[in-house]
């Protein structure tokens, strides 16, 4: 299957067994290979390679598909895949609050912000 | 600034996962949003694109585009390590307001926008103003500089842009990152205040 870009779409966009649905990924969400990324050895997907290795250091998603040159969209399946197979952490800041408050709308989380961009 | 594209500099690594939080960057085509992310970003900012195809449903005037299979939305963004376990992304919107797609998606659980203003071209910044009104997201109108505005400006501009006195408006030169960074932190302090008066 073609993507309107010309990439090639793998059966990614088939996968079952996602946590959730992938747009429900926040472009902000941290991604961090785990352990088993770690040691998974080189993936024979290119991009997906490339997204393991790159998330050593956590990254946004955003982060993810403009390094790697692909659209949000791809980035995010091939996220949400690497998640689903317990190769990528993906820690999104809305599923975190989940009950409370969102962090955008937490006092505490505010005030950090707000001292952390004073003290830059 | 000091961010290098390799694939592993940069980014947390605290054990714990961190928190990323955002705050969106808006105002009319060309108004200095890009400038005002990279003037506090520690990364170059860097560009994510979306395609057309991927939300057909909100995109109001496809048929307007000759070959919308093609069409890509790009946004702007940068990132502020504020701690071990906290981090900021300033996401620019698309230069063409009409992609409010892309809008959803960057404004979703963020702590609020800044609405950049250009006062040569006010009407610019009416859609951005709309979208963030409607949908509640705090946000601070920020007049760029650069323009020759004045502080004694910004009562004027507020009252052609129908805005209420609860609003915060600031003069801003997107270039320079202390200024950036009065706009953000006033940005906060206004989330804050709305949350603590509901
Ligand atoms: N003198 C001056 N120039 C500025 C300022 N802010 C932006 N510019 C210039 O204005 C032009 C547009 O700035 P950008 O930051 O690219 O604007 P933008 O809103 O990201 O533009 P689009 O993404 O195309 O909508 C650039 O040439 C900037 O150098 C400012 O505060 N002072
Ligand atoms: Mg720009």
């Amino acid at each position: 299957m073609a993507a309107p870009d010309g990439r090639r779409v793998r059966p990614y966009l088939a996968t079952r067994g996602r946590t959730r649905p992938v747009q429900d990924i926040a472009i902000e969400a941290l991604v961090s290979t785990t352990k088993d990324g770690r040691t998974h050895g080189a993936d024979p997907e290119p991009e997906r390679e490339r997204i393991l290795r790159l998330c050593h250091s956590p990254r946004s998603v955003a982060e993810v598909a403009a390094i790697v040159s692909m659209p949000l969209g791809v980035a995010r399946v091939l996220v949400a895949d690497l998640e689903t197979e317990g190769l990528v952490r993906v820690a999104d800041p809305h599923a975190a609050f989940a009950g409370s408050a969102e962090p955008a709308r937490n006092l505490s989380v505010l005030e950090r912000v707000r001292d952390g961009l004073r003290r830059l | 600034m000091a961010f290098v594209d390799s694939e592993v500099s940069g980014g947390t690594q605290a054990d714990q996962d961190a928190l990323s939080v955002k705050i969106v960057v808006a105002g009319g085509f060309g108004v200095g949003k890009t400038t005002f992310v990279g003037a506090v970003s520690e990364i170059e900012p860097l560009r994510t694109e979306a395609l057309m195809t991927e939300a057909s449903t909100s995109v109001d005037d496809l048929s307007m585009l000759p070959e919308k299979r093609t069409t890509t939305v790009a946004m702007d963004f940068g990132r502020i390590t504020l701690a071990d376990d906290l981090v900021l992304y300033l996401f620019g919107t698309p230069g063409q307001n009409r992609f409010w797609f892309m809008w959803d998606d960057i404004t979703r659980g963020a702590i609020g926008a800044v609405v950049l203003v250009d006062t040569r071209r006010l009407a610019d910044c009416f859609g951005a103003i709309d979208y963030v009104e409607q949908r509640g997201i705090p946000f601070v109108v920020a007049l760029n500089a650069f323009n020759g505005v004045q502080e004694h400006d910004v009562e004027d501009v507020r009252d052609a842009l129908q805005v209420g006195p609860e609003v915060p408006f600031v003069v801003t030169d997107a270039r320079e990152r202390e200024s950036v960074k009065v706009v953000l932190v006033t940005l906060v302090e206004h989330a804050m205040s709305l949350i603590q008066q509901p």
